[in-house]
Formats: C-alpha cells, sequence, structure tokens
C-alpha cells in the first residue's frame, strides 16, 4: 500500500479534482513566508501554504496553534507581521476586511441579535445597494438552500444551534464570494446534526464552487469535509496532504498522533532493503518488519506507527508469512463501541497496545475478553516508519 | 394554603416543639412574602404615605396655622363635608390672580388648567385677558430645557467614554470605571461649590480661555443658565457613563467583525450594530440622568442666580419662604405625575433587554 501511494500521485498529475498535485496551477489563496506576532508570542512562524481554486481546505491543529490566526489574516481581522497573503493574485495586505473578497462563519455564528433572519442574510446585500427586486431573489434563494424559508421573520434567539448556524451560512454566502471562511463550523452542533451538517455543507461547497477554508481542532470533521488538510503545531505547518495521506502517511509522531488513534513503537533500524526496513523495538521485544522506500541508516532510531484497525487480534497463533509481525500479549481492558471493539492488549515488553477489532458477526459473548492471552499481528505495509 | 396551615397550628396543642414547628412552618410557607419585606416597608413608608400626604395637602388650601393648611375632610351635624380645592392644580398652569375666583370649584374648569399646561394663552375661561404663564408653568419649562439638554449634553460626553473603557483591555477597564466614580468620593455640595470657583469671572474657565487667546474679556457663565447645565451635565456624566459601559461591554466583539465582514465600514457598523444594540443603555442613562436633573436644586440654586428658575428651587420657594404647603404639593405632585411617563419608557426598555 505504501509503495503505491508514491505512483498514485504520478497518476493523478493531470486530475483537475486535485489541482496542487498540477505544477501549472495557480494558487488561488497563497501565504508566502507569512508571520505573525502578538508581543513576544510567535502565532504564526513563517508559513507557506498554496490552497486551490473550489477546495475544501482544513486546517487543523491543537489550540494555540495558529490555526485561527491564519484565518483571521485572510479575512482581514489582523495583518501578518511578516510575508505576503495572496487571494486570486492580489496581495491582500492592508486591505480592510469590508473591502476583500472572503466572508467567513464566525464560530459563535455572530448573527446580528436585533435583526431577523432575513435582514441578517440581507445585511451585505443593502450595504451594496442592490437593487430591490434582486436583493430578494437572492435572499429567497439563500433562505432556501439553508431551508430557512419558514424562519425569515424570525429572531436569532428564537432559532436552535442547528438553524443559527445555516442562517450563519447562508449570511457568509450571500455575497458569493471568492473565499468562504469558516471558523470552527460545526463545534457548537451535538454529534448527529453534525454529521447531518457535514454532508450539507459539502453539497452546499460542490454546488457553488466556492473555495471554502476552515478551522476546527476536530480532526474527525476535518477528515470527513477536506479536499487537503493542513496540520498545524506552534505556528508552523507539520503537514499538508489530502485525508488519507495525512492519516495513512504521517510524516512525524505529531501528526500521526493528532490525526486518529496509533500505536508507536520506537526503535532503530538494523535492516534497509529497498522494499522492506527492519526496526528492532525493545517494546515488541523483537524486530519489526515495515515496507518502506524510504532511505535509512543503519542505527538511526525511528518511530512505528501502526493503527490500531491495521491489527488482527486472535486467540490461536497467526501462520507465519514474510513481512508479517507477530506479538504475544494479555488483554488488559476492552471497551464495547457496538460497531466495533477496542481492546487494549498489554505485550510481554509492558507496552500497552490499542487494537480496534471490527464486530463482524452478533454474538452476545465476544470471542475474546478481559486476561485472554492473545496473539497481535499486522503486515508489514500495515505500518509506517516516521523519522521525528 | 398558608391560611390552612395557620389554623391548624393554631389549633394544635401548645407544645414547644410543635410552636416551633409552627414558626418555621409560617416562615416557610410566607418566605417568599418575607423576601420581598424589607423593599416593601420602604416602598410604602418611604413613599407611597408621604406621597398620599402630599396628595391629600395639594386638595388643601393654606392658611396661617399650625400645620398651615385647610382640613381637607370635616365632621359635622353627622355630615362628612370634603373641602376639596383644585385651585392648586389650577394654579399650576396661570397665575393666580388674575382669575383665581373664577376658577375656584369649577371642575369644568380643569380642562382649562390642561391646556393652560401647554400654552400660554387660556383655552377655556375666554373672559380672563391675557393671563400670564404661572411661575410654576415657566420653571417647569426651564427643568424641561435644562435637563434635556443636560441630558444630551452627558450622552454626547458619556458615549465615547463608555466606548473606549468597554474596548479597553479588561485588566484597565476596572480602573477606568473607578475613575468615572472618583468623583462621588467628595460631597456632591463641595464639587458644585468648586464650580463656582472654575466658572466665575475670574475663574478657571476664563483664565484658561484668555491664557489661550481664545477670548479678550471673561465671559460671564456664574448665574446664568449656560452653568447651570455645565454643573448638571459634570455632576450627572457618571450616571450617563455606567450603564452605557454595562451594554457595551456586554457587546460580541464578533458581530463588529461581522458587520466589516459583509463589508460595512466602521463607522457604518457602529450605526447598524453597535448603536441599536447599545439603545437600552442610552435609555437607562438618559433616565437616571433626566430624571434627576429635572428636580435639580442644589445646582441651579449655587450656580443660576435668581435669573435660572427651576421646578427645584419653586418648589422650594412656595415650601420654606411662602410657607405654602398646598401649592407646593400640587406642583410635586404634578411633577411627579409627569415623570411616571419617562419612567414607564424605561421601565418597558428595561425590562425588554432582560427578555432579550
Amino acid at each position: 500500500m505504501s509503495t503505491n501511494h508514491q505512483t498514485a500521485h504520478r497518476n493523478a498529475k493531470q486530475d483537475p479534482e486535485k489541482p496542487w498535485l498540477n505544477p501549472n496551477a495557480k494558487p488561488f489563496v497563497r501565504f508566502q513566508n507569512v508571520s505573525k506576532q502578538f508581543g513576544d508570542f510567535t502565532a504564526v512562524d513563517s508559513i507557506n501554504l498554496d490552497i486551490y481554486k473550489g477546495e475544501m481546505f482544513a486546517l487543523v491543529g491543537g489550540s494555540g496553534c495558529g490555526k485561527t490566526t491564519l484565518l483571521r489574516m485572510l479575512a482581514g481581522f489582523l495583518d501578518p507581521s511578516a510575508g505576503k497573503v495572496m487571494i486570486d493574485g492580489t496581495d491582500v495586505n492592508g486591505v480592510p476586511p469590508y473591502e476583500r473578497p472572503v466572508n467567513m462563519m464566525f464560530q459563535s455564528y455572530a448573527l446580528f441579535p436585533h435583526m431577523t433572519v432575513e435582514k441578517n442574510i440581507a445585511y451585505a446585500l443593502k450595504l451594496d445597494k442592490m437593487e430591490k427586486d434582486e436583493r430578494k431573489r437572492r435572499i429567497d434563494e439563500a433562505l432556501e438552500m439553508v431551508q430557512m424559508s419558514k424562519f425569515a421573520h424570525r429572531k436569532p434567539h428564537q432559532l436552535s444551534g442547528g438553524q443559527r448556524q445555516r442562517v450563519a451560512l447562508a449570511r457568509a454566502l450571500i455575497k458569493r464570494p471568492k473565499v468562504l471562511l469558516l471558523d470552527e463550523p460545526l463545534s457548537a452542533l451535538d454529534k448527529k446534526l453534525r454529521e447531518a451538517t457535514q454532508f450539507e455543507l459539502m453539497a452546499i461547497q460542490y454546488k457553488l464552487g466556492i473555495t471554502f477554508i476552515f478551522v476546527t481542532h476536530d480532526q474527525e470533521e476535518a477528515m470527513a469535509l477536506s479536499s487537503r488538510i493542513a496540520v498545524l503545531d506552534k505556528g508552523q505547518v507539520i503537514q499538508v496532504g489530502t485525508p488519507s495521506e495525512i492519516y495513512e502517511f504521517p510524516n512525524s509522531r505529531f501528526v500521526a498522533e493528532f490525526v486518529g488513534s496509533t500505536n508507536m513503537f520506537e526503535g532503530t533500524v538494523v535492516e534497509d532493503t529497498p522494499n522492506q526496513v527492519v526496526i528492532e523495538s525493545a517494546s515488541t521485544k523483537g524486530n519489526i518488519n515495515v515496507d518502506d522506500v524510504g532511505r535509512y541508516q543503519i542505527g538511526q532510531t525511528v518511530w512505528v506507527n501502526v493503527r490500531p484497525e491495521k491489527i488482527k487480534l486472535s486467540k490461536t497463533k497467526p501462520a507465519k508469512h514474510a513481512g508479517l509481525n507477530v506479538l504475544e500479549g494479555t488483554v488488559s481492558e476492552l471497551g464495547y463501541r457496538g460497531n466495533h471493539v477496542i481492546y487494549r492488549v498489554k505485550a510481554a515488553s509492558g507496552k500497552i497496545i490499542m487494537v480496534f477489532a471490527q464486530s463482524q458477526n452478533r454474538t452476545e459473548e465476544l470471542d475474546i475478553t478481559w486476561d485472554d492471552k492473545v496473539f497481535i499481528s499486522w503486515e508489514a505495509d500495515g505500518c509506517i516508519i516516521v523519522k521525528s | 394554603m398558608s391560611d390552612s396551615t395557620n389554623t391548624e397550628a393554631a389549633t394544635a396543642p401548645n407544645s414547644g416543639a410543635k410552636k416551633k414547628n409552627f414558626l418555621v412552618r409560617i416562615i416557610s410557607n410566607n418566605s417568599k412574602w418575607l423576601m420581598i419585606a424589607p423593599p416593601l416597608y420602604y416602598m410604602v413608608f418611604l413613599f407611597l404615605i408621604p406621597f398620599l400626604l402630599a396628595l391629600k395637602i395639594s386638595f388643601a388650601d393654606s392658611i396661617l396655622a399650625v400645620p398651615p393648611f385647610t382640613a381637607i375632610y370635616e365632621y359635622k351635624d353627622d355630615h362628612l363635608l370634603l373641602n376639596l380645592s383644585l385651585l392648586n392644580f389650577q394654579a399650576l398652569g396661570h397665575d393666580v390672580v388674575t382669575y383665581k375666583n373664577e376658577l375656584i370649584y369649577n371642575f369644568g374648569n380643569l380642562v382649562g388648567w390642561i391646556g393652560g399646561l401647554f400654552s400660554s394663552a387660556p383655552a377655556v375661561v375666554t373672559e380672563v385677558v391675557a393671563p400670564e404663564p404661572s411661575q410654576y408653568l415657566s420653571a417647569f419649562v426651564e427643568s424641561l430645557r435644562l435637563a434635556t439638554i443636560a441630558t444630551i449634553v452627558c450622552l454626547l460626553i458619556g458615549y465615547p467614554v463608555a466606548y473606549a473603557i468597554a474596548r479597553a483591555p479588561k485588566s484597565r477597564q476596572n480602573i477606568y470605571i473607578m475613575l468615572v466614580i472618583l468623583p462621588f468620593w467628595t460631597s456632591f455640595l463641595l464639587r458644585v461649590y468648586a464650580l463656582q470657583g472654575v466658572l466665575r469671572d475670574s475663574g478657571l474657565l476664563n483664565q484658561l480661555l484668555i491664557f489661550m487667546g481664545f477670548i479678550d474679556e471673561p465671559i460671564h457663565i456664574l448665574q446664568t443658565s449656560l452653568a447651570v447645565q455645565i454643573g448638571i451635565a459634570y455632576s450627572y456624566a457618571p450616571f450617563m457613563v455606567l450603564p452605557l459601559y454595562a451594554t457595551l461591554q456586554k457587546l460580541d466583539p464578533a458581530l463588529l467583525e461581522a458587520a466589516s465582514d459583509l463589508g460595512s465600514r466602521p463607522f457604518r457598523a457602529f450605526l447598524d450594530v453597535t448603536l441599536p444594540l447599545s439603545m437600552p443603555g442610552v435609555i437607562a442613562g438618559s433616565m437616571l440622568t433626566f430624571i434627576p436633573a429635572m428636580g435639580e436644586y442644589i445646582i441651579p440654586d449655587m450656580l443660576g442666580g435668581p435669573g435660572v428658575q427651576t421646578i427645584g428651587r419653586v418648589l422650594w420657594d412656595t415650601f420654606f419662604n411662602d410657607r405654602d404647603w398646598p401649592m407646593a404639593a400640587a406642583v410635586s405632585i404634578a411633577f411627579l405625575l409627569f415623570l411616571v411617563v419617562p419612567i414607564g419608557i424605561y421601565q418597558y426598555y428595561s425590562i425588554r433587554e432582560r427578555e432579550a
């Protein structure tokens, strides 16, 4: 699998859905060596980032990683301390928010409490002095799009969280901005609503073809929504890639641990062949085989990253074949989640290994339960090495 | 419900435990009333009863006696006689001397009195030749004018101050608010007295203006209504700043960002978002300034000179100099009724704000 992703890149070069692979494509939004300081604190540290037209781009990271600062620099609420922010080929430094071709959906939605839903949505058009009939048509269309026509004359405090979110979206889209910025668009919604809204948001983005850039701390939300993700930490971009690249091929321990759950084995490289790398790790008390094309030095310290769902759990020892990694252990904890079971297995070295087992048959009793002696195994192409 | 428990407890044998139980039950059953008892007593004893007394006196006539007013009812020959006089209320509108006798006990002419409040010409009593508006009416108009101008000045000064404080870093806001309240630590009387020193012909203000070359001769400010307006605006500005600060400080800054993001220039965003959302504060501040400014006595007395006759001064003169208690009572009753209107508006807005 890992060997395939390089070829996948090459094949996709001409894919119009993936402009970032085309060296001739012009980025629509561009951060060039952008830094932002607040006093002594560096919120954004010389970031370079290219975002293309029609993308649904996610900025992800923990709190204080600089993702919101980046978004606010695009909106015009902040100016970079150094570097250039370009939107559609123009340097927007110093351009006030009210003159930028971008609109923002605020985390708190920031709906005007003294205006009805309709007036909130109409506000931007009123400022533009648009003709009355045309304005009316656009507002009705926007209300229709977010299914809020029935609530046009309500005030924001008479709406539910989900309805407010939709009004905020309609208001931000009414001017048909070149770029829509979304600050934690779904964080104020409960889980069920969040899932439904995710798909609505994607459908609207697809229909309008507007570039969406959104900020979230929720990596699941980022994975579900975006065409590409930039993972940020301490003001720097750690990795940029499609959701599956980020998930399957993290470039560092930080990314691997931030996106999804993972097991991390520290070890040293003992063998490096063109197709396979062997790592000796204290926490497995043996060697780990990894499919990798990277060039490593013998003795180099690396980390092997194995996702819990890539690991198989069995009571009997699996048949040994080339590249298969097998460990013995005892189930120390398990959590039943309905669609899958989370096992925490204690290996002989004392290392706790997390395993997600799919529930494929309906049984009342789990085959494997507390204190069972089990074998855990994963393929050489089911794990990845990170150097830092 | 509390009735039934009371009788139940009262008929129970008077053992100590039962008695305690009974008290506890009374307290717990009436806890709602006990809670509002202190403000209720306050209102009844310090507002309602004095108000009713003043209302009673306002219907009496002034005499040289102790107390200096006629009884409004007497019991004579098995009859209860009510001597209600509308004289005082009629005298509010027009000078009494010109047509006093015409109007006594003439209830029909109440219309004439109401009309007289709004125009200087008599509305109904045509046979009276061009009566002058009474000193009460002109004092009332003067108070209204002073209070209105002072309120507007307070608003114009107070709004930017409150806005600046609300936008200041959180850690400094309390210090700024302290500075706004700081003048209250000095006696009100003392501050107005100090203003005399500032405003008089050889005072600080005139010296400053001459020094800066704006004027050659000192401007006569003290003992004019301008001095009164300055005094009122200075004294009541904090009452404008505080409620304004309270509403502005609650304003979500993201709303202004949203307005800006949607294409609104800063001043337009202020007009569309900040101003309408701070309206409750504007109303509250204006009421807190306007109402006491209307009845202000000390400032016109100390800064205004004899030319500035406000309702507060006239009331004082009527009560203490003329010893005409019924007239003073009538003035204060009419004044109170007039102020109920702005207070009602204030209440309406503060309730609406709480609901929003």
